[in-house]
C-alpha cells in the first residue's frame, strides 16, 4: 500500500529553518512573525496528506458520492430530488433494462439522457437507481456509526488500559481477547440476526459495540510507551488529573494511530455490513442494502446483469475510496511508511 | 517457560468460557427457534412445540441453559470415554456427529487456496519489494487495494454467475478463442513479464517480445489442438516443462554455476520424465493411496539423490532434489488427470458443462480416481479462486513490507560488501529472515481456517463449517452454533499460542517472559 513515489517530506521545514530570509516556497497562511520556528507537526501532516493526490481525489470523490446518494433519496422525512421511491413499484419499462444512455448522438448512440429508470428496475419493478442510492446511503450510515462508535469505545478502553497498566490493563485486555476470539463475521452475524430488524442505525450501533478491539490494542500500545515520556511526568508534577493527562496530553500524541485505524475500520465496516446483508443477517426488507439487493436478485443475473453490476460497482467504489484515503492518512502520519501489522499489535499486547 | 505456558492455558480457558457464554446468550436471543412451528398448520402443532421445547430445554432462560450445555460440553475434555455431548440440533441430529463432516469439507475447500495464496502472495510480494517503486510494484499495489475493497460475496457471485457459465458456454459452443483475445493476452503477458524482470530498456524489450510471442504461440497451439476439450502436456510439452522447472529451481536455490546441483536436479527431472512413459499402465489401475505412495517415493528418491551426490553441500542438494522430484512428478500425475478430461466431459451428468457452481461433488457420480479427482477440481475451482483472490492481497503486502524492512538491515549490506551474489543475498540472507514473521502469520491463519469461509461456502452451497453456522443461525439453532464456535475458538487460541512459541523459537531476539 505504500507504493507511491518516494517523497521527502522533511525537506521543506529544513530549508525554512536554514534560510530564514529567503522567501518560503510554500505560501503559509497566517504566518507567524518568527519564521525560524518551522512548521508544526499538524501542519506537516496536513501538507503531506494534501501532497498525496490519490488520497485527495479519493476523498473528494467519496464526498460527492455521499452527497449525491443522500440527496437523491432524502434523509428520513425529507424527500430527495429523485422522482422514484425505493419501495414503490413502477410499471416495467422495456423489460426493466437501464434507460441510462451515455453515448452521444454523433457517435451513433441515442444521446446522453437519464430516461425513466437510469439503472433499470428490479425484478418486481422497483426503480433500481433509488434502491442503489438508498443502499449507498445505508452503507455510509453504517460506515460512520461503526467507524466513530468503534473508535471512541476502542480509544477509551485502550487509553485506560495503557495508562493505568497493572490489573486494570490485564482485565480490559482479557475482555478484548474474549471479543477477538470470536471472528467478526461470526459475532456480527449473530448480532445482525438479533438486531437487523431494528433498522440500520441500531444495527450499526450494535455492530460498533463489537468492532473496537483492534483500535483498543493499538491505542493501548501507544499509551504504554507515551506514558513514560517526560511531558507526562511534567504534567503530573504540575498537578494535572489523570483524566486531563489522558485526554489533553497523551491522546493528541496518539491521534495518528487512532485516525488511521478508524479509516481502516470504516472501510471494513462497509464490507461487513454488505456481507451480513448478503447473508440476510443484516439490513432487512423493506429497507435496502447493497448486499441485500445482490442477494435478492441473484437468480436473475443471467437475464438482467445490471441488477448485479450497479450495487457491486458502488460497494467496490466506496470501499476503495475509503481505503485510499486511509492509506494517504497513514503515509501522512508516518513518513517512514511503516505499515500497521497485525503481528506487531499482537506482540505488544501479548507481552 | 513452563510458568508461561501454564499461565497462558489458564487465561485461555477463562477467555474461552467468557466468549462461549457471550456467544450462547447472544445467539439464543437472536430470534425465535419455534418460529417455523408457530406458523405451521399441522394438527399436532402444540405437541411439536412442546416436544422441541423439551428436547432443547427452551423453557430454561438462556443464561442458565448455557450451564446445562456447558455441563455436556465439559465431558468432551475427558479423553477416551466418549461421553462428549454438545446437544442436538433442531432436527434432532447430534452436533458431535455433524461437526466432523462439516470440518472435513471445509478443510477440503480451504487447504488448497490457503497453500496457493501463501506461495503466490509471498512470491509476488518478494518481486514487488525487489522492484520497489517500479511499474510492477505500482500495479500490484493497485491490484491489492482493489482486492481489499472487494467483498467476498461479490467475488464469489461474479465467478459463479459470469465466469463459470462463460467458460461452460465456451466449451459447449466448440469454438476457438478469437484472434484478438489471443493478441490481447499476449500483450498483457509481455507487459507483465517485462515489468517483473525490469532492467535496461533493451532487456525489457527482449523479455517483452519473447514472453508475448511465446504466449501467443501457446494459445494458437491451444486453439489448433482443441486443447480445452482435449488437454494434456504430451511428451514434448512435458519435456519442456520439466526442463524449465529443473533450470528455475536450480537457479533459485543454488545458482546455475553450481554444476553438481544442476546434475542432481536434471537426474530427478529425467526420472520423472521416464516415469511418464513407464507408469501409464499403473496409473490406469491406481487409487488415491497409490498416488500418495508414488508421491512419497518420488520425494524420497529426490532427497536420496541429494544425499548421495550432494558432495560438500548435502542439505542444499537434498532440498533441490526433493523440490524438483515433487514438482516434476506432479506434472506427470497432472497429465494423467488431463487425459481423463474428455471422458469426464462426455459423462451424461456433466454433458459438456464441467465447471460446477453448487456443491462439492456431482451427486451419484461413479468413476475411478481420475474422474472423481476431476470432479472435485471442477467443483472446488471457483470457490478456491474466490478465497485465493481475497487472501492473496494480504500476503503480498506482508511479504513486501517484510522484505523491504529486512533489505535495509546492516547484515544485508555486510553480505553485499563481502561480495556475495545478489541471489545469495536475497535467497539466503534476506528471505529467511523475512519468513519469520510470515511463518507466525501463517500459524494464526491456520487457526482461523476451520472457521471456514462463511460467505464463500454459502454462495457455492458447500456444506462446510461456514454454511453450518449460517443455516443454524437462521433457524436460531443454538447447539450447532456453539459446536461451531467451540471448534473455531479452540483452534484460534491454540494456533495463536503456537504462533507465539514459533516466533520465540525462530527469532532469538524475542524472549518469552517466564
Amino acid at each position: 500500500m505504500s507504493g507511491n513515489e518516494p517523497r521527502e517530506p522533511e525537506e521543506l521545514p529544513m530549508t525554512a529553518q536554514m534560510m530564514p530570509e529567503t522567501a518560503e516556497p510554500e505560501p503559509v497562511p497566517a504566518r507567524e512573525v518568527d519564521d525560524t520556528v518551522g512548521v508544526s507537526q499538524g501542519r506537516l501532516i496536513l501538507r503531506r496528506f494534501l501532497g498525496n493526490k490519490v488520497a485527495i481525489v479519493s476523498g473528494i470523490l467519496f464526498l460527492i458520492v455521499v452527497i449525491f446518494a443522500t440527496s437523491a433519496v432524502g434523509i428520513g422525512p425529507i424527500p430527495g430530488w429523485w422522482k422514484h421511491n425505493y419501495t414503490t413499484l413502477a410499471p416495467q419499462v422495456g423489460g426493466g433494462a437501464p434507460t441510462l444512455s451515455l453515448v452521444p448522438e454523433w457517435l451513433g448512440g441515442s444521446g446522453i439522457s437519464l430516461g425513466e429508470h437510469p439503472f433499470g428496475q428490479s425484478r418486481i419493478g422497483i426503480d433500481y437507481f433509488a434502491m442503489t442510492m438508498r443502499g449507498i446511503q445505508n452503507s455510509i450510515i453504517v460506515m460512520f456509526v461503526i467507524g466513530i462508535g468503534g473508535t471512541v469505545i476502542g480509544t477509551v478502553i485502550g487509553a485506560v488500559a495503557g495508562y493505568y497498566r497493572g490489573r486494570v490493563d490485564s482485565i480490559l485486555m482479557r475482555i478484548t481477547d474474549v471479543f477477538i476470539v470470536i471472528p467478526i463475521i461470526v459475532i456480527g452475524a449473530v448480532v445482525g440476526r438479533a438486531t437487523g430488524g431494528l433498522g440500520v442505525w441500531l444495527l450499526a450501533a450494535f455492530l460498533a459495540l463489537i468492532s473496537w478491539t483492534t483500535i483498543a490494542r493499538l491505542v493501548r500500545a501507544e499509551f504504554l510507551s507515551l506514558r513514560e515520556r517526560e511531558f507526562v511526568e511534567a504534567a503530573r508534577v504540575a498537578g494535572a488529573s489523570d483524566l486531563r493527562i489522558i485526554f489533553k496530553h497523551i491522546l493528541p500524541n496518539a491521534i495518528g494511530v487512532v485516525i488511521v485505524a478508524a479509516t481502516l475500520l470504516a472501510a471494513a465496516a462497509i464490507l461487513l455490513e454488505t456481507a451480513l446483508s448478503y447473508l440476510q443477517l443484516g439490513v432487512r426488507p423493506p429497507d435496502v442494502s447493497l448486499g441485500l439487493i445482490i442477494s435478492d436478485n441473484q437468480s436473475a443475473f443471467q437475464t438482467r446483469p445490471w441488477l448485479f453490476w450497479w450495487p457491486a460497482a458502488f460497494i467496490v467504489i466506496l470501499a476503495l475510496l475509503v481505503n485510499f484515503v486511509g492509506d494517504g492518512l497513514r503515509d501522512a502520519f508516518d513518513p517512514r511508511q511503516k505499515r500497521f501489522s497485525r503481528r506487531r499489535t499482537k506482540e505488544q499486547s501479548a507481552s | 517457560m513452563v510458568g508461561f505456558v501454564l499461565r497462558r492455558i489458564a487465561v485461555s480457558v477463562l477467555v474461552l468460557l467468557a466468549a462461549s457464554f457471550i456467544m450462547y446468550v447472544l445467539s439464543a436471543n437472536s430470534g425465535d427457534p419455534l418460529l417455523d412451528l408457530r406458523g405451521s398448520s399441522a394438527a399436532n402443532r402444540d405437541q411439536l412445540i412442546a416436544a422441541r421445547v423439551a428436547a432443547l430445554d427452551l423453557d430454561v432462560a438462556p443464561p442458565l441453559r448455557y450451564f446445562l450445555w456447558l455441563g455436556g460440553a465439559a465431558q468432551c475434555l475427558v479423553p477416551f470415554v466418549g461421553t462428549c455431548d454438545l446437544g442436538t440440533t433442531i432436527s434432532n441430529a447430534q452436533v458431535t456427529d455433524i461437526l466432523p463432516t462439516a470440518m472435513f469439507s471445509t478443510l477440503q475447500l480451504v487447504t488448497v487456496s490457503f497453500v496457493i495464496a501463501i506461495f503466490l502472495g509471498v512470491a509476488v510480494g518478494i518481486i514487488t519489494a525487489l522492484r520497489q517503486y517500479s511499474g510492477f510494484d505500482f500495479g500490484v499495489t493497485l491490484l491489492s487495494f482493489f482486492l481489499y475493497s472487494l467483498p467476498a460475496f461479490l467475488v464469489a457471485v461474479l465467478l459463479k454467475e459470469f465466469m463459470a457459465l462463460g467458460f461452460n458456454n465456451f466449451l459447449q459452443a466448440q469454438t476457438s478463442i478469437p484472434i484478438w483475445v489471443i493478441v490481447l493476452i499476449g500483450v498483457v503477458s509481455a507487459v507483465i513479464w517485462q515489468a517483473m524482470i525490469a532492467g535496461p530498456p533493451r532487456r525489457r524489450l527482449v523479455v517483452a517480445a519473447v514472453s508475448g510471442a511465446s504466449t501467443v504461440v501457446l494459445f494458437v497451439y491451444f486453439n489448433l489442438s482443441d486443447w480445452f476439450r482435449n488437454p494434456g502436456f504430451g511428451p514434448v510439452g512435458l519435456f519442456l516443462l520439466i526442463g524449465g522447472t529443473v533450470v528455475v529451481i536450480t537457479a533459485l536455490i543454488a545458482g546455475l554455476e553450481n554444476r553438481r546441483a544442476l546434475i542432481i536436479a536434471s537426474v530427478n527431472g529425467a526420472l520423472a520424465y521416464l516415469s511418464y512413459f513407464l507408469l501409464q499402465g499403473l496409473f490406469d489401475v491406481s487409487s488415491l493411496g497409490t498416488l500418495i505412495i508414488l508421491g512419497i517415493v518420488a520425494v524420497a528418491v529426490g532427497i536420496a539423490t541429494g544425499l548421495l551426490f550432494g558432495g560438500t553441500d548435502r542439505g542444499q542438494a537434498m532440498r533441490i532434489g526433493g523440490v524438483v522430484a515433487l514438482l516434476t512428478s506432479s506434472y506427470v500425475v497432472l497429465d494423467r488427470f488431463m487425459q481423463s478430461w474428455p471422458a469426464y466431459l462426455d459423462l451424461p451428468r456433466i454433458n459438456g458443462r464441467p465447471i460446477a457452481t453448487v456443491g462439492a461433488a456431482t451427486p451419484g457420480l461413479k468413476g475411478d480416481v481420475w474422474i472423481s479427482g476431476i470432479d472435485s477440481f471442477t467443483h472446488l475451482l471457483l470457490p478456491t479462486v474466490a478465497l485465493l483472490l481475497i487472501s492473496f492481497a494480504g500476503y503480498t503486502r506482508y511479504a513486501r513490507s517484510g522484505l523491504l524492512e529486512v533489505m535495509g538491515q546492516d547484515y544485508i549490506r555486510t553480505a553485499r560488501a563481502k561480495g556475495l551474489s545478489e541471489r545469495v543475498v536475497v535467497m539466503r540472507h534476506a528471505l529467511r529472515n523475512m519468513l519469520i514473521p510470515i511463518a507466525t502469520l501463517i500459524a494464526t491463519d491456520i487457526g482461523a481456517l476451520l472457521g471456514g469461509a462463511v460467505i464463500t461456502e454459502h454462495v457455492f452451497a458447500i456444506s462446510g463449517m461456514g454454511s453450518l453456522f449460517v443455516s443454524s443461525l437462521r433457524r436460531v439453532d443454538v447447539n450447532p452454533i456453539m459446536g461451531y464456535f467451540l471448534v473455531i475458538a479452540f483452534t484460534a487460541i491454540l494456533f495463536n499460542f503456537l504462533a507465539d512459541l514459533a516466533y520465540a523459537a525462530l527469532d532469538p531476539r524475542v524472549r518469552v517472559a517466564a
